[in-house]
């Protein structure tokens, strides 16, 4: 089954969203989901280098040499991090100071080393681009959405502005690891939900989209969709 | 044959057939809270019925909602809500908003209780969740302890000096400053969370527990022992150690949790050991000067790997036996 352009651009959103649906990078996810800023800021820079590197890997597909492609996929998704760094302690200093280690951790970000094996290296240079902007579409909206939760509820405000701050008594532990934890857990059931659970189904089912298929010994008989 | 034999009757097992079921159980472990509900009332007054009542109504709420929204049977009845909204509340100060002790009750019986597949399912003991919870979210209005002219000397003169919130026991005596005698302690004449205060009222419910068998005396003789010693190896006094804090409460009412605890005798010391340990390591070490509810918690994750240890003999494969 040939999916559309439209479909691969769409396909991140929702349907095989990286965080909620694949559960792939979600350390950076849940640190830097504290304030709404932050989360915005590394959704964009993580579908900037995402899209970026998914076009140079598709392009390269041919000359990478198949026995050292994570070390190759590595050295370009870590050169466009590195332009995206520069470009943030340039012109956003306090959101690159906020997002701190996890700007460069982009480079062994799972959802980018899985697009690149996944996708990048299996598909033309169009469709991978497209996969790229999606996927880190629906990364920045997860990012986006679960900071804005965690930041009304732990702190109040919504990037920065006051809610409810000074007539409710926020609920600190939002801000902190545990309720990062829980509004993650909540966001999967709620698109679990929406998908009417087809989504994991799919998932459990098919290798397609697991970054670690490709070293997997137990593929199809398993289904092998771990993280 | 059968009309032959009326004496010999074939059946599946269980064989030994008790009256007990949760809801009884239940019934027992709120008959033996009442104690320390009275010497709250008496000590804060009638606001500690209250938030009480407020805890254990929305507990009960909760499960019902989550129960029905989940279209799974109905489970208030079995009362293991009224439990859970009781020592709750038990663990809070009594000047606690009523909406911050409804969201505790909601992080206790549908995120802890509910949505692991409701009683006995549970990894944690849900209101020791839920008031760390709170504990944590919103650490100063679980700090905000309320001075009655009832309580000990001790304490009314600490807060002369520094009016805004009254300092604990263990809050003084981490401070160096002196503490209300051991006969107050004992008899619950101080401040702190709602049904913690009277070491007295909460051993009455205790034997209560253990002469109804609901409990068995290994966690909290095993928990109060260590907590002694361990008191003693640091040069503290294991009477107000005992008595202070949420010692007593977690030891008898929260450590016994049946779901989350060891199920054979060995794994219960073993339990009530690691409780005492990590509650005296918190108090003397860390940053917190209460540890109980985190030491509880931490045993409680790591009862099933207790309860994997300590398994009868009778339940190991044959050696170098088959499958598992």
């Amino acid at each position: 089954m040939k999916k559309t352009k439209l479909q691969i651009l769409t396909n991140g959103i929702i349907r095989e969203n990286p965080v909620l649906v694949l559960v792939l990078g979600t350390c950076p996810t849940l640190a830097i989901s504290t304030q709404a800023i932050n989360g915005l800021g590394m959704g964009v820079s993580v579908l900037v280098v995402l899209t970026c590197s998914n076009i140079m890997i598709s392009a390269l597909k041919r000359i990478i040499p198949d026995t050292v492609r994570i070390p190759c996929y590595i050295v370009v998704i870590a050169s466009f991090v590195t332009m995206v760094q520069l470009a943030l302690k340039a012109y956003l200093p306090s959101l690159d100071k906020a997002l701190g280690v996890y700007i460069p951790l982009i480079v062994v970000n799972c959802i980018i080393l899985g697009r690149a094996e996944a996708f990048a290296s299996k598909n033309s240079v169009i469709d991978s681009m497209l996969d790229g902007i999606g996927m880190g579409i629906g990364y920045t909206l997860t990012a986006t959405v679960m900071a804005c939760i965690r930041e009304l509820l732990g702190s109040g405000t919504i990037f920065g502005h006051t809610v409810t701050a000074g007539t409710i008594t926020p609920f600190t532990i939002m801000v902190m690891a545990p309720g990062g934890f829980f509004v993650f857990g909540c966001l999967i059931a709620l698109v679990n939900k929406l998908t009417k659970g087809k989504a994991r189904e799919k998932q459990q089912n098919k290798c397609l989209g697991c970054p670690g298929a490709a070293f997997c010994s137990q593929k199809v008989e398993e289904g092998g969709a771990e993280e | 044959m059968a009309e032959r034999h009326t004496n010999l009757i074939v059946a599946s097992a269980p064989h030994v057939v008790s009256p007990a079921n949760t809801a009884s159980i239940m019934r027992d472990v709120l008959i033996a809270l009442i104690p320390a509900l009275a010497v709250s009332v008496y000590v804060f007054g009638i606001r500690a019925l209250m938030l009480s009542v407020c805890c254990v109504v929305f507990c009960v709420f909760f499960e019902w909602l989550s129960r029905r929204i989940m279209k799974r049977s109905n489970t208030i009845g079995d009362l293991s809500a009224a439990v859970t909204g009781l020592i709750l509340a038990f663990n809070l100060p009594v000047r606690l908003p009523f909406w911050m002790a409804a969201v505790g009750c909601l992080i206790a019986i549908v995120v802890v209780k509910q949505l692991f597949g409701g009683l006995g399912q549970n990894f944690a003991n849900p209101a020791i969740v839920g008031r760390i919870t709170l504990f944590i979210g919103f650490a100063s209005p679980m700090a905000n302890w309320t001075i009655t002219s009832r309580m000990s000397q001790a304490i009314l003169s600490a807060a002369e000096v520094d009016a805004t919130t009254g300092a604990t026991p263990l809050a003084l005596s981490a401070a160096g400053l002196p503490v209300p005698t051991n006969m107050e302690m004992f008899l619950g004449l101080i401040n702190g969370s709602m049904g913690e205060i009277s070491a007295a009222a909460l051993l009455l419910g205790g034997i209560y527990l253990i002469v109804r068998k609901v409990i068995s005396p290994a966690i909290p003789v095993s928990f109060l022992a260590t907590v002694a010693v361990l008191s003693l190896v640091f040069g503290l006094d294991p009477i107000f150690q005992l008595c202070a804090g949420g010692v007593m409460l977690g030891a008898i009412f929260m450590a016994t949790d049946y779901v989350t605890s060891p199920i054979t005798t060995t794994g219960r010391i073993i339990f009530g050991i690691g409780c005492g340990v990590f509650t005296m390591l918190i108090r003397v070490y860390a940053s917190y000067p209460e540890g109980v509810s985190f030491a509880i918690l931490l045993m409680n994750i790591l009862t099933p790997h207790i309860d994997r240890l300590t398994r009868h003999k009778t339940f190991k494969p044959a050696e170098g036996g088959a499958s598992k």
